[in-house]
């Protein structure tokens, strides 16, 4: 009975803290303008892309338009927060499209209240830089690259947390 | 503890390169030769390529109602088969994703879709999803050209090198190809990549 009555609490809470979370979104919805979102061609993003120093770091290629994309980001946003200590850095490079970046790219930001790096490729050869980033990629998204200076993986899959996890472990333990 | 996780982790990595193994060696590459289908259009008859007793070849595109790159080249798909239609290369265009995992690309959607842009060409549901992963199509949009007397695979890719802006386009990596094989010539790009949306499955 005692714990009917905890289990019923916990829900309660949960529901109170959900509806203050949705108010706080629409609240910040009103305001995006302390966010930019900066635009790279792939001259600029292939740096980000082959850093030498001593952290792992994991790039996820998305837009707010792929539904399996925006599923797995909040396994990207925890890896962010829970390995931040551990010298990982997660980047998420959108590929939204450069007109929609104002209208759909940051207001989506600010309603997934995404901490993460966030960057849009803005760059028309798609066939260059597809083709430099991976060969083996078809173009597909969600796509993600771990790296760190001695190896490079490369990903044209979903993940959750579990798995992106295990990945960044094998990284970890090298 | 640790020895179990990195067990666990050698296993998940071998799957996962299996089964990408898998997909990459059984797809059709170029100049492979290519099974006929038999797919249900929007006007519910059969469209097989069988069916076609006078066309060069086909533009066989992987494309679908809701990603908005395969929206984004609507237009261009249209172009392409008025351009091309009455030069033997017809477009086909084929939706891969499954309608239970995405009810917007359902068969109903689909005629909605033609009706609303006015395709001129058949718009095919892979019923199953039985051909693409013959194709080795990964995302739409995704094109291949397959001449018709012999069914062989002659360009895979990308329509042109800019798929998120047609205003920006240099080069027409698709048309390229078709008017090479119009007069005879070597396809000088006969693979091209662009960004897509992931074929949809349950």
């Amino acid at each position: 009975m005692k714990l009917k009555s905890i289990f019923l609490c916990v829900i309660f809470l949960g529901l109170i803290s959900c509806k203050k979370e949705v108010a706080k979104n629409e609240k910040k919805e009103i305001n995006t303008s302390y966010i930019t979102v900066k635009s790279y061609s792939y001259e600029e993003l292939k740096p980000l892309l082959e850093k030498k120093d001593d952290k792992i770091y994991v790039i996820n290629f998305w837009a707010t338009w792929c539904a399996p994309c925006v599923k797995e980001l909040p396994a990207f946003e925890k890896l962010n927060k829970e390995y931040a200590s551990k010298n990982v850095e997660v980047l998420l490079v959108s590929l939204d499209f450069p007109k929609q970046k104002e209208k759909k790219l940051i207001p989506f930001i600010v309603r997934k209240n995404l901490q993460s790096k966030i960057v849009l490729l803005d760059d028309m050869n798609e066939d260059v830089w597809i083709k430099a980033i991976d060969s083996s990629w078809s173009g597909a998204i969600p796509a993600t690259i771990i790296y760190n200076k001695n190896s490079r993986n490369f990903y044209e899959k979903s993940f959750d947390y579990e798995t992106l996890e295990a990945e960044l472990q094998t990284f970890l333990n090298q | 503890m640790k020895i179990i996780k990195s067990i666990v982790v050698l296993i998940v990595v071998e799957f996962l390169t299996a089964f990408t193994l898998k997909t990459v060696d059984t797809s059709y590459k170029i100049g492979d030769t290519i099974e006929d289908f038999s797919l249900m259009n929007t006007d519910d008859s059969m469209v097989s390529l069988s069916d076609y007793k006078v066309a060069k070849g086909f533009i066989i595109i992987f494309t679908c109602n809701t990603c908005p790159y395969s929206v984004a080249n609507e237009d261009r798909i249209i172009g392409l088969d008025r351009k091309y239609k009455k030069r033997g290369f017809p477009v086909i265009a084929i939706n891969p994703n499954d309608p239970i995992a995405v009810p917007n690309e359902s068969f109903e959607k689909m005629k909605v879709r033609v009706q609303e842009k006015g395709f001129t060409f058949p718009y095919l549901l892979d019923t199953g999803q039985k051909v693409y992963p013959k194709f080795g199509a990964t995302k739409t949009p995704e094109v291949y050209i397959v001449t018709r007397n012999d069914l062989k695979v002659q360009y895979i890719g990308a329509i042109d090198n800019s798929s998120r802006d047609p205003s920006v386009v240099t080069e027409k990596y698709l048309e390229n190809a078709l008017d090479a094989l119009l007069t005879g010539d070597k396809i000088e790009k006969t693979t091209t990549r662009a960004i897509g949306c992931s074929i949809k499955v349950q």
